[in-house]
């Protein structure tokens, strides 16, 4: 009766300690995905006290220029609602091949780092000094295409601007 | 009894504004340039659009309005107040056919924003903007703040009085030199020396930050032409934030301090007389705000920790400051920061420092130092008289260029407009708290607009509703042209209607 009440035990406790190991796994898991889910701009610039020292993973495009600065560089990357400052080191820079600009589309990049909302090293800014960087779509140039409605309007406007300087030429003459 | 404008009347204030216009349509000829030289294809459509229509619009009216004679006080000034409205429908509309802009409102808001110096900005996806549009917008800015009329006047207007009178229109009263035209030139001579000095070091500051060349010789011109004429917008959406650098801060706020001062004190200076920027009644005004308001905004960040360190505090507290009080704009911090880390007394210095301004005859908005210091004198030499015996003779003087002594004449003007700024604080601040906005905010908001600086703690946005952005386009508007105008025109309106053959 003892022996059965014992090994009993010992199964419950097995259980207990796979229940509680399977718990762990879920919530390591669920922590987990929680940091590799992307933080919007807005909600990092609005409640930036909350995420103050962390880590957090910031996703957007690579605008504008890569400022390289020593052994580091700055990059701005926007997410559609701000942009915000990152700093890496320059072989992280380098993984970098388009930004955003009017001819080009930027690398969209997932940026993994620690958020500053008052930077100590860099006079306050609100960044993010990168640890890791995922290209998730590299860039492209943006090939123009001719817009022949404005073209149009180009040149009919053009001839009203001649007959109207020519009319204006002729009353005064 | 009214009497109704003759036609006589509108046919000088056409021609001339037919004129103005065409100095606006080849000023869209200089963003042409710019995209060509970038490769740029659509958008020098979009300048040639904007050109041609301008051109059509400005010879129409010149042909039908022909006069010789010149403008009188009441013709000018509603010159002065159209040109600007005519230009923000104008030069709005490179901008729309962008498609930057959600609607042309939105493209007009900007517009005059531009012309403003104001700097508020409802762009979309401003970081894949042309170059062509992004100097447009810059050069409206310095276009605006030189004075769109002073630029016509320099170039394209005959006739001393007239262009005096619309000189005068545009909230410049001081003459520096005897004739109203060479005063103009001067300006445009200090401004393009600057232009040169300054676009120079911000190129040279922003190449050794990591920026390309040719892009930091078109940031290092946007930002200063930006700077100087105190206006506010940026290449980048995130303003001055983008260049992550503390000496492109530190020129910038040599630029925006320039900028805030008297071109007459310029030309004094240019001149040897360099004891006068510690004599000027504008500049020790200047100074003295500036030390006040930075102890409050320094307070109010200290009371709730926004920046762990002093010199943190000092970077981001005393740049904002100068910004707003020189009437800038630029941000080294993101809007929504103002309402979410800034403290309320923070908040209330950085809106009386935006209240107050530059000075006369710059390229800052807002009530102005002389002005203060007038109403500063008038109000201690009226404490004088009540605390002094009867037969005392009290004298208030203040040093601006020369002594002058505080009069009941020059204590009024002074104190209407003072008024006047005021009230238009107020009346975007009630728009503002009627479309659900607290009143801090709605008051920051307002005040940015009517004094034409263009710091936003959040409330400016395209989706903001038209009747908030009518408000402050015309807050824009008002304040840039200090009201004198503005009345003009509305007693002409009301004159026209209203009025007896």
């Amino acid at each position: 009766m003892m022996m059965r009440s014992q090994v009993t035990c010992h199964t419950s406790q097995v259980k207990v300690k796979g229940l509680v190991l399977f718990l762990t796994c879920v919530l390591c898991l669920a922590t987990g995905d929680l940091f590799a889910q992307s933080i919007s701009s807005l909600e990092l610039i609005n409640n930036a006290k909350l995420y103050e020292g962390k880590v957090v993973t910031f996703e957007g495009e690579a605008i504008g220029d890569v400022m390289a600065r020593g052994e580091y560089a700055w990059l701005n990357v926007n997410d559609g609602q701000n942009a915000i400052g990152i700093w890496m080191g320059k072989e992280l820079a380098g993984e970098v091949s388009f930004t955003g600009s009017y001819k080009s589309r930027g690398d969209w990049l997932e940026i993994t780092g620690i958020f500053n909302r008052a930077c100590l090293e860099h006079g306050g800014d609100l960044d993010i000094h990168a640890q890791a960087i995922r290209k998730v779509r590299p860039g492209r140039d943006v090939v123009e295409k001719l817009n022949t409605g404005k073209r149009n309007m180009v040149f009919i406007l053009l001839g009203v601007l001649c007959a109207v300087w020519i009319l204006k030429r002729l009353k005064l003459k | 009894m009214i009497l109704r404008p003759r036609l006589e009347d509108v046919k000088a204030i056409g021609y001339y504004l037919g004129r103005i216009i065409l100095a606006l349509g080849l000023a869209m000829l200089v963003p042409i340039i710019i995209g060509m030289s970038a490769g740029e294809i659509n958008p020098i459509f979009d300048f040639l659009i904007g050109a041609e229509i301008s051109l059509v619009f400005g010879l129409i009216l010149i042909k039908l309005c022909f006069v010789e004679k010149d403008l009188s006080w009441m013709q000018g000034m509603i010159v002065v107040s159209l040109s600007w409205l005519v230009a923000m429908l104008l030069g709005a509309i490179p901008l729309y056919l962008s498609g930057h802009w959600k609607s042309y409102l939105d493209a007009c808001f900007d517009s005059m924003s531009g012309f403003a110096t104001t700097g508020l900005v409802l762009a979309q996806d401003l970081d894949h903007l042309s170059y062509a549009h992004n100097f447009w917008r810059h050069l409206i800015m310095f276009l605006g703040g030189q004075g769109i009329v002073i630029v016509a006047i320099s170039f394209f207007v005959r006739g001393a009085s007239g262009a005096f009178r619309m000189y005068v229109g545009e909230a410049r009263d001081e003459r520096i030199l005897p004739n109203v035209i060479s005063t103009s030139r001067f300006i445009w001579l200090v401004s393009a020396v600057y232009f040169v000095l300054g676009t120079l070091s911000l190129s040279i500051v922003a190449m050794l930050n990591g920026i390309k060349p040719f892009n930091a010789l078109f940031h290092g011109a946007c930002i200063f032409m930006t700077a100087f004429d105190t206006g506010g917008f940026s290449p980048q959406s995130q303003s001055i934030l983008y260049y992550h650098s503390l000496p492109f801060e530190i020129v910038t706020i040599v630029i925006m301090i320039l900028g805030a001062l008297n071109f007459r004190l310029h030309y004094h200076l240019w001149a040897g007389n360099r004891r006068e920027i510690f004599k000027n009644i504008e500049t020790r005004t200047f100074f003295a705000t500036v030390l006040i308001i930075f102890g409050v905004v320094a307070f109010g960040l200290m009371q709730v920790g926004s920046y762990p360190k002093a010199a943190l505090l000092f970077r981001k507290g005393f740049y904002q400051l100068i910004s707003g009080h020189s009437g800038t704009g630029f941000m080294t911090i993101y809007a929504a920061q103002f309402a979410n880390e800034w403290s309320q007394i923070a908040l209330v210095g950085m809106i009386c420092a935006m209240a107050l301004g530059g000075a006369v005859c710059s390229t800052t908005g807002a009530i102005k130092m002389l002005r203060i210091g007038i109403v500063f004198k008038a109000l201690k030499e009226d404490l004088k008289r009540i605390i002094m015996p009867e037969r005392a003779v009290i004298i208030e003087k203040f040093h601006h260029i020369k002594e002058t002594f505080v009069e009941d004449k020059i204590a009024r003007s002074a104190l209407l407009i003072t008024l006047a700024y005021l009230g238009l604080y107020f009346l975007g601040t009630i728009v503002g708290m009627l479309f659900g906005h607290s009143f801090a905010n709605a008051l920051f908001e307002s005040t940015s607009a009517a004094a034409n600086v263009g710091l936003s703690c959040g409330i400016t946005g395209v989706n903001m509703p038209a009747a908030l952005k009518f408000t402050y386009i015309f807050q824009m508007w008002a304040g840039r042209l200090e009201f004198m105008s503005v009345f003009v025109l509305i007693g002409f309106i009301v004159a026209a209607i209203k009025g007896k053959k």
